[in-house]
C-alpha cells in the first residue's frame, strides 16, 4: 500500500455486503431467468461409456407434444469445438464436440438434443430417442489405458497418451545413492466430484443481433469469448452475465457444451433458450478433480535430511481434455510438489492418460492438494521410518526464513515465506506435547488416537501473463478494474474477477474504501456482465482473485484518489502534497475544518468547469494489472483424530490451523474459506470418492451415494495467522480460497495412519471409509473382540 | 422433475380414501412424500394418480388406550413421535429411531406410515415396530384388519398390506414393568440410511437377570428382522457384559447380508454385532434405573 493510505477498512472483519440478498432469497440466479416463450433443452446422454453410435432415430421424439426440435451431433457441429485454454509439450489434444457425432465416450457423454416447451416435455421426449449404439471395450484406469492393447478413447491420436511433462532438477542418481534412507510409496489421490450447490444453468436470448447468455460460470469473459468466435457473432454483440453463482470450485471454470449449445439455439430456433442440469446429470457431466495415482521414492539420510524426491505419476484426464486440464496435473502440481522444504535433487515424470470416464479438470486446490498430499504423506512416512517426530522432520528440512525469495528445485520462486512460526504456534494450540497421553487414554476405551501435521505452500495469484505464455497457457493472467465516481459521489467498482461465493462485493469495497477515504457501504462491486465491466477479465478460480483482481481495484482506487487530490488542491487553493482524503473528506492537512466533501470533488470533476489547468473531466480509471510473479502462502494444520477400535469409523476430535496468506483484508471472510475448505479437504481425506466399475459405470452417482461433509462431520476449528507479506504486489496480499482444502486432507491423512501406526500400519489410501480402517485394523492381529 | 401426468386426490375419510385408491388406474398413497416422490421424480414410480392423506385429521394422532397399548397415525411425523413425551418414556428405542431418520427436513415431514408402507431395507422404524411386537392396522375394501410386524415386513418394498389397502395405524403394545429399549444405528454418511440399526428391548426380573430380550435389526438384510438367536442367548442371563457380548455376537446369525460402498456383508454382520450390543447395554441400563 502507498504510505499515504492508513488502512481503516484493511483488515477489518466488515460484514458481507452480499449476504442480506442472498440469505433472504433476493439473489437472482440463472434458473431465476426466465423469459417469454422461453424453450427448455434436454440432452440425451450415453449410457455406455465406450460405444459407436450407429444410429439415432428421433421419429417419436419428434411427435410428442411441445417438442420444438430434435437435434443429433451432426446437426450441430456449427458451435464448433469446446476449447482447451493450455498446451503443454507434447500434448496429444482431443476432438470435443458438444453432441459426440461418432462415439460416446464416456457415461454421460452428450449424443442428442431436445429443445421443447417445457422441461418436462422435453425429457418426455429425450426418453423416445433410440440410439443404437455398439459397445466397446472400455477403460476406467489411467495406468491401464497406457498400457499396450488398451482400448482407445481416441483413434486419431494413436494412443491414451496425453502428454509426458518431466521436470527435474539437480542430481537424483547422486541423492538415492547417497541416501541412508530410501522410502518407497504409491500414492493414490483418488477422484472427487465437485458438489457445488447450485448445478450448472444456461439462459439465452437472442435479440436485434444479440446474445445475452447467463451462466453459472467462473469465466464469463472466456465464455464471451469463445462463444462469440464459436458462434459467428462479434464480440461486441455477445453478452455474457453470470449473475449470482451458487460456488464453483473449479467446476465452472469451463466453457461447457451446454453454453455453446444454449447460446447456438437461442440464436437459430429465434426464442430463448434454457437448460438446467439436475444433480444426478451434473455428477457425469459435469468435470472431476483429481485421479492421480503416483509411485514415489524418496531418498534421505537418517537425520532426518531430506536429499531427494522421484515421483512418476499418471494423471486421469477422462474422455476428453478439458478447457484448463493440461494445466493442473503439470503447471500447478509438478512445481509445488518439493512444498516447504529445501530438497536437493527432484525428478519428476507426469503422464496424462485418456480414460472412458467423465473428464477432470480443476477442483479447488486444483494439482496443489495432490502435491501437498504426496510430500507430506512421504515426510511421515520418513519421520516413521527414522523414529523422529515428524514436526522435527519438517522443521529440519524447511526452507529458512531468510532463504526468500527462494528458487525451489522444481525451477520457481517463492515470494516470501516463514514456515516455522506457523508450525509452532499450530503445534501450540493442538497441545502436541500432551498427545501421547490422549493417545493413551483413548487406549484404554478400546479406541485409537492420532495425531497429523501438514505444512503446505501452495500457488496463487496466477498469474504474470510472460509465464502463461511461457508454460503454454494460452491467455494473460491480468485481471481488470474499473472505479467510476458519479457527480454525486457514488462509486461504483467494476471487476474482472467473478465472485460465486467470495464475497468480492465485500473485500474490494473494502479495498477500495481505504483509498479514497470512504466507507465501504458507499461503494458497489458490480461484478459477472461482460457489458459492464471493463474489455476482458480473467475471472475467478486458483486463488487469483484478490492477488490479481483486488490488487487492480487497488490501483484503479489509487488513480481516482490522484485526481481527487489533484481537484481538492485546485479547489482549496493548497499544494497536492497536503491534500489529506478520509472520513468522506477532502482537506488541507491539519485543516480538517475547511474541508470539502468527497461528493463535492467528484460534482466538481463533472461540472468540469473549475478544473486544474489541462484535466480531462469526469472521474473513473480503469486498470489491467499483470502480477510480476505468483505467490506462495503457507501453513500448518494439525487434526487428530480418534477411530473407534470396533468400527474403524474416524472422528476428526480436535482441528488446529495455521495459516499465512500475506495481508488479510477480511479475516472473517478468510475464516469462512478456512472452514470451507477444511472441510472440503477432510471430505477427501475420510468420505469422498468417485467409484466406476469396470464398465464405466459411475457407482457414486448421487448424493445418495457420494458423501460431502458437513458441519456435522467436523469439529470446531481452531484458527490462527501468521503475516508474512509479498513483495509481489502492493497489498502484500497472497490469497486464501484454497489453503484450508490443500492443508487438511494430508493432515487428517497423517493423524489416521498416526492412530494406526502401533499396528504396524504404514500407508493406507483415501478414502479413509469405516471399513478400510476395519480390516487393517483386523488385518494387523488387533481389533477381534 | 416429474414428467409423466398424474391425477390427485385429497380425501377427507379413510373410507374414501380406500375408494379412491381402489378406483381406476395405479393409484399410489402419499402422505410426506419423502419416499414416493423422489421414485416419481427418477421415473421409477409412475402412478396415474395420488390419494393424499393428509387431510384426515384423525391418522396424525397419538393416544394411549385403557390396556396400555399405545396407537401412533400413520400420518404421525418422525418429528412428532421423537419429541412424543409418551413414545419417549414407554417405547424409548422408537423415539431413538424416528430421530435417526434421514435429517430434519425429512424428519419433519416424512411419517411412521409412509416409512412402513414403503419398506426400504434401510430405513429406521421398522426395527423398532418388530422389536416391541406392534401391529400393524390396515384398512381396504372389506374393512379394517391387523398385521403383526413380524408378519408384515415381507423383503425389500414388499410388506404384507395388499395394493387397495391403506396403512392407518400401528399399534404398540404395553411394555412391562422394568423395560428398557434402545436404538443404536451405524448411518451411512451420504443418505443417513441405516447400514445397521439394532432396536433392543429388555426387560429384566426383579434381581437384576433377562426376563425377555427382543431385537430388531433394520439395514442388514432385505428386509428388517428378528434376531432370535441372539434374543434366545441373552434370555435368562444375568445381563452382564459377558452376557451381552455373546448373544450380541449372535444378532446376524444366518442372515443375507446386504453390500454396497459403504459395507460389505461381511463388515455389515460385524457391525450388526457392535451395534446389537450397544442396543443391549443401553436398554438393559434403562430398565434396570
Amino acid at each position: 500500500m502507498t504510505a499515504s493510505t492508513t488502512p481503516t477498512y484493511i483488515g477489518a472483519r466488515v460484514a458481507r455486503k452480499e449476504d442480506p440478498r442472498l440469505i433472504t432469497g433476493e439473489g437472482t440466479f440463472t434458473d431465476d431467468v426466465t423469459l417469454p416463450g422461453m424453450a427448455y433443452l434436454t440432452l440425451v446422454r450415453s449410457p455406455h461409456a465406450h460405444a459407436r453410435i450407429r444410429r439415432i432415430d428421433t421419429t417419436a421424439a419428434k411427435k410428442e407434444p411441445g417438442v420444438v426440435a430434435v437435434f443429433t451431433g451432426k446437426d450441430l457441429e456449427a458451435t464448433g469445438m469446446l476449447p482447451v485454454f493450455i498446451t503443454v509439450p507434447s500434448m496429444s489434444g482431443s476432438k470435443h464436440m458438444p453432441i459426440a457425432t461418432d462415439k460416446a465416450r464416456y457415461a454421460g457423454d452428450a449424443v442428442a438434443a431436445v429443445v421443447a416447451d417445457s422441461r418436462e416435455a422435453a425429457k418426455r421426449a429425450a426418453d423416445l430417442i433410440a440410439v443404437d449404439y455398439e459397445p466397446l471395450p472400455i477403460v476406467v484406469d489411467a495406468m491401464k489405458a497406457l498400457e499396450p492393447g488398451a482400448p482407445i478413447v481416441h483413434e486419431e491420436l494413436g494412443s491414451n497418451l496425453v502428454f509426458t511433462y518431466p521436470v527435474k532438477g539437480g542430481d537424483i542418481d547422486k541423492a538415492f545413492k547417497d541416501a541412508e534412507v530410501k522410502i518407497s510409496q504409491r500414492i493414490v489421490n483418488q477422484r472427487l466430484i465437485p458438489n457445488a450447490i447450485e448445478p450448472r444453468a444456461v439462459t439465452a436470448k437472442f435479440e436485434a443481433g444479440e446474445l445475452t447468455l447467463w451462466s453459472t460460470t467462473q469465466i464469463p469473459h472466456f465464455v464471451q469469448l469463445i462463444a462469440a468466435l464459436n458462434l459467428g457473432l462479434g464480440q461486441n454483440k455477445v453478452r455474457v452475465i453470470a449473475p449470482e453463482v451458487g460456488g464453483g470450485f473449479g467446476s465452472k471454470l469451463q466453457v461447457y457444451a451446454e453454453e455453446l449449445l444454449v447460446g447456438f439455439l437461442a440464436k437459430t430456433l429465434g426464442r430463448p433458450v434454457k437448460w438446467t442440469e439436475e444433480r444426478r446429470e451434473g455428477y457425469l457431466a459435469t468435470i472431476h478433480g483429481r485421479d492421480h495415482v503416483s509411485d514415489v521414492e524418496l531418498a534421505a539420510k537418517r537425520d532426518g535430511t531430506i536429499l531427494g524426491l522421484r515421483v512418476r505419476t499418471v494423471a486421469n484426464v477422462g474422455a476428453y481434455l478439458q478447457a484448463f486440464a493440461p494445466g493442473i496435473p503439470t503447471i500447478l502440481h509438478v512445481f509445488i510438489v518439493p512444498g516447504a522444504y529445501r530438497i536437493p535433487a527432484f525428478d519428476y515424470e507426469m503422464r496424462g492418460a485418456y480414460t472412458n470416464t467423465t473428464p477432470v479438470d480443476a477442483y479447488r486446490g486444483a494439482g496443489r492438494p495432490e502435491a501437498a498430499y504426496l510430500i507430506e504423506r512421504m515426510v511421515d512416512r520418513l519421520a516413521d521410518e527414522i523414529r523422529m517426530d515428524p514436526a522435527e522432520v519438517r522443521r529440519k528440512n524447511f526452507i529458512a526464513a531468510d532463504a526468500f525469495p527462494f528458487n525451489t528445485i522444481s525451477g520457481i520462486t517463492y515470494d516470501s515465506g516463514n514456515y516455522e512460526p506457523a508450525l509452532d504456534r499450530a503445534l501450540a494450540m493442538a497441545d502436541y506435547k500432551g498427545f501421547e497421553k490422549r493417545r493413551a487414554e483413548a487406549k484404554t476405551r478400546g479406541n485409537y488416537r492420532g495425531i497429523g501435521i501438514s505444512s503446505y505452500v501452495e500457488i496463487c495469484g496466477l498469474a504474470p501473463s510472460k509465464v502463461n505464455a511461457a508454460l503454454g497457457v494460452g491467455w494473460g493472467g491480468y485481471e481488470s478494474a474499473r472505479i467510476r465516481v458519479h457527480a454525486t459521489g457514488s462509486v461504483q467498482v467494476f471487476t474482472g474477477t467473478s465472485p460465486h461465493g467470495q464475497g468480492h462485493e465485500t473485500s474490494w469495497a473494502q479495498i477500495a474504501a481505504d483509498a479514497l477515504g470512504i466507507s465501504p457501504n458507499d461503494i458497489e462491486v458490480r461484478h459477472g456482465d461482460t457489458f459492464e465491466s471493463p474489455g476482458m477479465g480473467v475471472g475467478t478460480f486458483g486463488s487469483r482473485s484478490l492477488a490479481v483482481g483486488g490488487v487492480a481495484v487497488h490501483k484503479a482506487a489509487e488513480k481516482v484518489r490522484e485526481k481527487v487530490v489533484q481537484i481538492g488542491a485546485h479547489l482549496l487553493e493548497a499544494s497536492p502534497a497536503d491534500v489529506v482524503v478520509a472520513g468522506g473528506k477532502v482537506f488541507v492537512k491539519g485543516v480538517p475544518e475547511k474541508a470539502k466533501n468527497f461528493g463535492d470533488i467528484s460534482m466538481a470533476a463533472y461540472l468540469a468547469n473549475n478544473l486544474p489547468e489541462g484535466m480531462e473531466p469526469g472521474l473513473e480509471a480503469t486498470v489491467y494489472y499483470d502480477p510480476p510473479n505468483f505467490t506462495f502462502p503457507f501453513g500448518t494444520h494439525i487434526a487428530e483424530v480418534e477411530i473407534d477400535g470396533e468400527t474403524g469409523t474416524v472422528q476428526i476430535v480436535k482441528y488446529s490451523a495455521c495459516d499465512d496468506c500475506g495481508r488479510q483484508i477480511n479475516p472473517m471472510i478468510v475464516e469462512g474459506q478456512l472452514h470451507g475448505g477444511i472441510t472440503q479437504g477432510i471430505g477427501q481425506a475420510l468420505y469422498e470418492g468417485a467409484v466406476y466399475d469396470s464398465d464405466g459405470q459411475l457407482l457414486s452417482g448421487s448424493m445418495m451415494e457420494y458423501h460431502v461433509p458437513t458441519a456435522e462431520d467436523v469439529p470446531p476449528f481452531d484458527l490462527d495467522s501468521t503475516e508474512t507479506l509479498t513483495n509481489t504486489n502492493p497489498l502484500g496480499v497472497k490469497g486464501i480460497g484454497e489453503a484450508g482444502t490443500i492443508g487438511s486432507t494430508p493432515a487428517a491423512v497423517n493423524a489416521v495412519i498416526d492412530a494406526l501406526s502401533p499396528l504396524g500400519i504404514k500407508h493406507l489410501d483415501m478414502p479413509l471409509t469405516p471399513e478400510k480402517l476395519w480390516r487393517a485394523i483386523r488385518a494387523s492381529g488387533e481389533g477381534r473382540r | 422433475m416429474i414428467t409423466h401426468p398424474f391425477t390427485y386426490q385429497a380425501p377427507t375419510t379413510i373410507e374414501e380414501a380406500v375408494r379412491a385408491l381402489g378406483g381406476a388406474g395405479e393409484a399410489k398413497v402419499i402422505a410426506g412424500g419423502h419416499s414416493l416422490l423422489p421414485l416419481m421424480k427418477l421415473g421409477l414410480a409412475q402412478p396415474e394418480m395420488l390419494v393424499d392423506l393428509r387431510r384426515i385429521a384423525s391418522l396424525g394422532e397419538i393416544r394411549t388406550e385403557a390396556d396400555g397399548t399405545i396407537a401412533i397415525g400413520a400420518l404421525a411425523t418422525h418429528r412428532v413421535i421423537t419429541h412424543d413425551q409418551t413414545v419417549r418414556a414407554k417405547l424409548t428405542a422408537l423415539a431413538e429411531a424416528a430421530g435417526e431418520v434421514g435429517d430434519l427436513q425429512v424428519r419433519a415431514r416424512g411419517t411412521i406410515g409412509g416409512s412402513l408402507a414403503h419398506a426400504d431395507p434401510a430405513a429406521d422404524e421398522p426395527a423398532p415396530t418388530i422389536a416391541f411386537d406392534a401391529t400393524i392396522r390396515a384398512v381396504g375394501p372389506k374393512g379394517q384388519r391387523d398385521i403383526r410386524a413380524r408378519d408384515y415386513f415381507k423383503g425389500t418394498f414388499e410388506t404384507a398390506l395388499a395394493a387397495n389397502e391403506i396403512l392407518v395405524e400401528i399399534r404398540f403394545p404395553a411394555q412391562p414393568a422394568r423395560t428398557g429399549s434402545a436404538y443404536a444405528k451405524f448411518a451411512h454418511p451420504a443418505s443417513r440410511f441405516a447400514v445397521t440399526g439394532v432396536a433392543a428391548v429388555v426387560t429384566i426380573k426383579s434381581d437384576g437377570s433377562v426376563e425377555r430380550a427382543a431385537l430388531g435389526v433394520t439395514g442388514a438384510a432385505a428386509a428388517a428382522y428378528r434376531a432370535t438367536e441372539a434374543e434366545r442367548a441373552l434370555t435368562g442371563t444375568k445381563g452382564d457384559a459377558k452376557a451381552i457380548a455373546a448373544a450380541a455376537a449372535k444378532a446376524a446369525d444366518g442372515i443375507t447380508a446386504l453390500s454396497d460402498l459403504v459395507a460389505s456383508s461381511e463388515y455389515r454382520k460385524h457391525l450388526v454385532t457392535v451395534y446389537a450390543r450397544r442396543a443391549i447395554e443401553r436398554a438393559i441400563e434403562r430398565a434396570r434405573a
